[in-house]
């Protein structure tokens, strides 16, 4: 007697343990295997362990491809972090109505499909698109601009496709910082001008963090928006994975790819998000 | 809080940027209805012939019933392991250590295309699988998240007391949990799943990969039909996906408030 209730004791001492088993197991078998398995197989060359990173860096097109994706990244983050910053810093000082509508506004693009969104920004800067046709109205240029399948082009549709998140990460941490700030610094004389440089945007710099790192490593990692927009002169690094991986099979290369593409997003979120997480755990001990 | 006096001129480009967010939206539903057959905005006319292209082009509807399958698939199965988890999670705080729940966001820090490229090489390639659950299962990883994180949130806020006194009253720990707990956060429950269904409605990096001859999802239709066609069908394709989610985004909207969901 005295052992079955100990079994049932030890068993309901399992329970939350069975409780988060499935979920668990969904992860381990679907994610992180997998992927995992790629990560293994990238080094699994029988010419030497890096012997596949050596051959995809070796080949120069490979090398501009990896430079123009981050360049990419970069610039789409830097725009971005820019438009966020701005359609959050007015979402957070406006009253509580209005706050809510321009949330609805500001995020509903996030809720819509990347090939939609892609598209839309196809439908603006293609050859009838809206800019060229209303440059060409307004008598600026007589003939339609090639916008699409630059470079401008992809950074302008992942700028649209990700601003939606940094407003995001951002809105929550402006609008948690304390009037009370504001008082202070104007009444100590401050301009509102030297207010946003020396009070609003070091207190932002941890919610920033956060965006950019969503940001990069989302506009790394998108294959819609470069294909639809760039097309092959603008080969980043997803197309590129999805053309080895797809047409060529040539699945050595495509893992490299992935890998590198891994070791990015990691480096991103541990290394920037530990800053992020240190800013803001100084602000919280002062 | 009442609103904050900021400079007129960041207010302008605050108001530029929500212009830009919500501009392109506009256009493409202004396109949808354009008597053009080439994507014109200002639209030239009106027409809803666009709109009876999308249902006379068997792609859009046939792959739309496979995107609601995989959808439907891939929330209940987040749906359930996802509520067990957060239940776990936040109910036996003291028993699971805290960076347990931070590994169901793994989902979220994983370049999508690389999970799809793997999941190709294992599911499809290694065992077999057909690719119908194979979509599912895959979904079911990218709904996850959402499910521990909304759930959870609205577990939070519950007071398990009062689930502990009906069991020390006698009642059954599961009934317990059906009667008293889950009608408590039905609303988390809920939200929970629209994301995910959202999430997995406009999924293309999973997919991309998944996808093979006879079975496809609505957004890698959508996308070939744009790479070939450039037409205001896909406008109007577009207008009817955004359709779904306004609908969604309202019932999100009245179970829980979109902005204790999206923050």
């Amino acid at each position: 007697m005295t052992s079955r209730v100990s079994l049932v004791q030890r068993l309901s001492a399992l329970g939350p343990w069975l409780l988060v088993l499935p979920a668990t197991a969904v992860l381990l078998f679907i994610l992180i295997i997998p992927v995992a398995g790629t990560l293994a197989e990238s080094f699994s060359n029988p010419a030497g362990l890096f012997a596949n990173y050596r051959d995809f860096f070796a080949d120069s097109y490979n090398r501009t491809v990896m430079i123009r994706s981050f360049r990419i990244a970069f610039l789409s983050t830097l725009t971005a972090l820019i438009l966020g910053f701005g359609g959050a810093y007015m979402i957070a000082n406006s009253s509580q109505g209005l706050k809510r509508v321009l949330l609805i506004l500001s995020v509903f693009p996030l809720l819509t499909s990347v090939v939609v969104r892609s598209f839309s920004f196809m439908a603006i800067l293609g050859r009838n698109g809206v800019v060229n046709t209303a440059l060409m109205k307004l008598g600026l240029i007589s003939e339609p601009m090639e916008m699409l399948f630059t470079q401008g082009a992809v950074i302008a549709g992942l700028a649209y496709l990700f601003t939606p998140l940094m407003i995001l990460s951002l809105v929550g941490v402006l609008e948690n910082i304390e009037d009370d700030l504001y008082l202070a610094a104007g009444s100590l004389g401050a301009a509102p001008v030297a207010v946003f440089f020396q009070v609003t945007l070091p207190l932002a710099v941890p919610g920033m963090i956060v965006g950019s790192v969503l940001v990069f490593t989302g506009s790394l990692a998108t294959f819609v928006t470069p294909t639809l927009l760039g097309g092959e002169p603008q080969m980043t690094l997803a197309t590129l994975l999805y053309q080895k991986a797809m047409i060529s099979f040539d699945w050595g290369v495509a893992n490299t790819i992935a890998a590198i593409m891994m070791g990015t997003a990691i480096f991103c979120v541990v290394v920037l998000g530990t800053i992020a997480g240190r800013i803001s755990a100084r602000r919280a001990v002062h | 809080m009442t609103g904050r006096r900021i400079h007129p001129l960041s207010k302008l480009f605050g108001w530029l940027v929500i212009l830009f967010l919500a501009g392109p939206i506009v256009i493409v539903i202004g396109t949808s209805v354009s008597d053009t057959p080439y994507l014109a905005f200002p639209p030239q006319g009106f027409t809803l012939k666009w709109y009876a292209n999308v249902f006379n082009h068997s792609g859009f509807l046939d792959t739309f019933i496979i995107s609601m399958q995989v959808a439907i698939g891939g929330t209940l199965i987040a749906l359930v392991t996802g509520l067990a988890a957060a239940y776990a999670l936040t109910r036996y705080r003291m028993k699971i250590p805290g960076w347990y729940g931070s590994v169901f966001f793994l989902p979220f820090f994983i370049p999508e295309i690389v999970f799809g490229f793997s999941l190709l090489k294992t599911l499809i390639v290694q065992f077999q699988l057909p690719i119908l659950p194979s979509l599912i299962l895959g979904h079911a990883i990218l709904c996850l998240p959402y499910m521990v994180r909304v759930i959870g949130a609205s577990l939070a806020g519950f007071d398990f007391s009062i689930q502990e006194a009906a069991i020390s009253l006698g009642m059954h720990p599961v009934k317990a949990f059906w009667t008293i707990v889950l009608p408590n956060i039905r609303s988390g429950v809920i939200a929970g799943m629209v994301l995910a269904f959202i999430t997995s409605l406009n999924d293309m990096a999973v997919a991309l990969f998944l996808t093979g001859p006879g079975i496809s999802t609505l957004p890698i239709e959508v996308f070939t039909y744009v790479q070939q066609f450039f037409d205001p069908t896909v406008s109007a394709v577009s207008v009817l996906l955004m359709g779904v989610t306004i609908l969604v985004m309202m019932l999100i909207e009245r179970s829980l408030g979109l902005s204790k969901t999206v923050q």
